[in-house]
């Protein structure tokens, strides 16, 4: 009977494993739908991008109030991780905090600097509920954040909240067992779940035990669902914001992708030599994006990277002006889309061939019409999102697979073409402003 | 004098003379054929001859960049335009080349390599930041712009676009003028609207158009002179003051036109 527990403890991780294998393995199978992305260069600026922007929360520091209270979180979640260590492996060997009598004094430094940890997390989880639902900051709300974003984000707050009451009752239930049953491990006392302990003051051993156990079960539980449920959720961020920014843009913003494709093409069209020209022709795909998997992989991760935290599109000067455009949208669509075809072709259905499409069902015409290229989305996202690369490359399928761009640019287009100006201009007055230099003065 | 002021030579002119020029001066369309950026084309061959840098122009041998055509989504017209522009400059022997426009210079100096076309590509506010930095324009102060309140409005394309935000304002602050920030400025700046080859058509339907948004927010500043480097954000910017009916107040000017005017151009 006594290895109940452990054997328990077994089975909930294995549980747990293998929700999250299966669930990371088909995000990982969604996101290459995407094209390869030539991004392998420079790998010494993509590691430092890295560090800065993902590990050290640089473009965060931009509104420095949710920076500090994210920070709190931040720090939160990656040191007492460390405490779960401990759960896993009293949780294996049946013991019970084994740490403590090894590290002895330090044991309670390490789990009082967890719990200032844990009160800093409940602290920010609680002023970021207040933000969302009593202040109602405006990026929190637009047409895109419908009834799940909404939850989820609330979601998520709650069960972090929760976990970290969690801990604390463990720790106080823990500090009364001790000090009526000299077997438990000493631990000294702790700064702030001290303050809980009159709550369970006057109960016998008997249900503290009992409370005790159940905030520790409760506690590795949540953990464990928690990982299960952030692989569904926005807070997907935690663990792609890494890879996210390693992969990120380091050549100047302005700068569109070119297409060797449409290089090739060209060079033959005005009799110029093409490299490779022997070679069959390579497998020309659609020009530009009309779905997932016309992006590039990176576009991709892009979208599951997203925390929904609306920084885009509070810039986006289409988005203030009451255009339909929101780059937060353009990356929630492009996952939902990927989710979409994962789900279908997972379960042998069409995928990609549902008759659905990312641009037309998901993202509409006037949404990437509206887009001025300013950059201030790519510029504002704390884990160096590009929406704007996904909306340039839905205009080029409009341009050259449909011929769907607005009149005025296609008049645009064919001005260039003709008069080599935008504008319908002849093209022997390009130069007429030279003479009207002596007129002028 | 003025003559000299006002002499635009051609790539063409000066190879038939055997000649080739320090740098192109790439005017672009705007600068072309813009009633209105015209005036900042002359004002920045003014301030070349003044210094006496050896320019030219392509003349009737420019084309667009193909700058619109590939933010349309168009990018085989814009590798037509890059490929038949490349092969005119590389014709010519092109170094160098200084431009007014931020789309033309983004678009020559970040996106022409990958179809062969290199050349060191500066904007013309780095440009006169870099002779007012040699002491060759600039600083005798106590011009007409000395204490005048000017905002500048950041181009996206110089600044988000390219990290350019510092250049515009030291030029600025050569004027001795009160460089006034709006709220929204820098890597902040709000975009004039015209940006992503929305200059050729009209609005999505919205509540607002952009450029009202950011001529407010100019307005606020209280500044008389709203510097722009950009054609399009002029074209923008100009509007928005027109809308707003401040045009007697407010003026909108180029920073070349700003330090031809300082220097009595």
């Amino acid at each position: 009977m006594q290895y109940v527990p452990q054997i328990a403890f077994f089975i909930v991780v294995a549980i747990a494993t293998y929700f999250l294998y299966k669930r990371v393995t088909r995000i990982r199978k969604n996101i290459l739908l995407g094209k390869p992305s030539g991004r392998v260069d420079n790998k010494a600026e993509r590691w430092r991008t890295m560090l800065l922007v993902a590990f050290g929360q640089k473009k965060m520091f931009k509104r420095i109030i949710p920076a500090l209270l994210h920070l709190l979180i931040y720090v939160g979640f990656l040191v007492i991780n460390l405490e779960v260590l401990e759960f896993v492996i009293d949780g294996l060997a049946g013991t019970h905090r084994i740490f403590a009598p090894y590290l002895g004094d330090f044991y309670t430094v390490l789990i009082n600097i967890f719990e200032f940890l844990a009160v800093g997390v409940l602290f920010s989880c609680l002023v970021f509920l207040i933000r969302r639902n009593v202040l109602k900051v405006k990026r929190f709300s637009g047409n895109e954040m419908k009834k799940w974003p909404t939850l989820d984000a609330n979601l998520i707050l709650v069960i972090e909240i929760i976990l970290m009451l969690a801990i604390l009752t463990m720790n106080a239930t823990d500090m009364l067992i001790q000090s009526q049953d000299e077997h438990y491990a000493q631990t000294g006392t702790f700064f702030f779940s001290q303050y809980l302990m009159p709550l369970f003051e006057g109960m016998s051993v008997g249900s503290l035990i009992l409370i005790e156990r159940f905030a520790w079960w409760f506690h590795i539980i949540g953990i464990l669902g928690f990982a299960v449920y952030v692989t569904y959720s926005k807070h997907l961020h935690i663990a792609l914001a890494f890879p996210n920014t390693f992969y990120s843009n380091l050549r100047p913003k302005g700068e569109i992708d070119n297409m060797p494709v449409v290089t090739n093409e060209v060079k033959m069209m005005l009799g110029m030599p093409v490299e490779n020209a022997g070679d069959p022709p390579a497998e020309v795909g659609r020009f530009g994006a009309k779905d997932v998997n016309d992006l590039s992989w990176v576009n991709i991760m892009n979208a599951y990277s997203c925390t929904e935290c609306g920084r885009c599109t509070s810039e986006c000067p289409a988005n203030q002006t009451g255009k339909k455009l929101s780059p937060r949208k353009i990356m929630m669509d492009t996952r939902d889309r990927a989710e979409e075809v994962g789900a279908s072709l997972a379960k042998g259905g069409k995928g990609l061939e549902d008759g659905k499409s990312l641009l037309g069902d998901y993202i509409t015409q006037e949404e990437i019409n509206a887009c001025t290229s300013c950059n201030a989305c790519v510029e504002a996202c704390p884990v160096n999102i590009d929406p704007l690369a996904i909306i340039l490359e839905m205009r080029r399928y409009t341009a050259m697979e449909e011929s769907g761009s607005p009149a005025s640019w296609n008049s645009m287009f064919q001005n260039v073409e003709t008069s080599f100006s935008p504008w319908k201009f002849a093209p022997t007055d390009r130069f007429n402003w030279a003479d009207e230099m002596n007129s002028d003065s | 004098m003025s003559e000299n002021l006002n002499q635009v030579p051609t790539m063409a002119d000066l190879m038939a003379k055997g000649e080739s020029p320090e740098i192109l001066f790439w005017v672009g369309c705007a600068g072309s054929y813009d009633d209105r950026y015209k005036k900042v084309t002359k004002a920045f061959v003014r301030i070349l001859n003044k210094v006496g840098i050896s320019f030219a122009v392509l003349g009737p041998e420019e084309a667009c960049t193909g700058d619109p055509a590939r933010r349309a989504g168009n990018e085989f017209l814009f590798q037509m335009q890059a490929m038949a522009n490349i092969q005119v400059m590389d014709g010519y022997g092109v170094k160098k080349i200084v431009t007014a426009c931020p789309h033309c210079f983004n678009t020559l100096k970040n996106e022409y390599p990958e179809l062969g076309g290199n050349y060191e590509v500066i904007h013309h506010a780095t440009f006169l930041q870099q002779l007012i930095n040699e002491g060759k324009v600039g600083l005798e102060g106590g011009g007409e712009f000395k204490g005048k309140k000017i905002t500048y409005h950041d181009s996206c394309y110089l600044g988000r676009a390219n990290n350019i935000y510092e250049a515009p304002r030291e030029v600025l602050a050569a004027l001795d003028a009160d460089l006034v920030e709006m709220k929204r400025c820098r890597t902040k700046g709000l975009c004039c609207g015209a940006g992503g080859a929305q200059m050729f058509k009209d609005a999505e339907p919205g509540n607002k158009e952009i450029n009202i948004e950011r001529t407010e927010e100019a307005l606020e500043t209280g500044a008389s002179i709203v510097a722009a480097a950009c054609p399009f954000c002029m074209t923008m910017m100009r509007d928005g003051v027109k809308a707003k009916e401040k045009e007697e107040q407010v003026e909108v000017l180029d920073l070349a036109e700003l330090i031809a005017k300082n220097e009595g151009l």
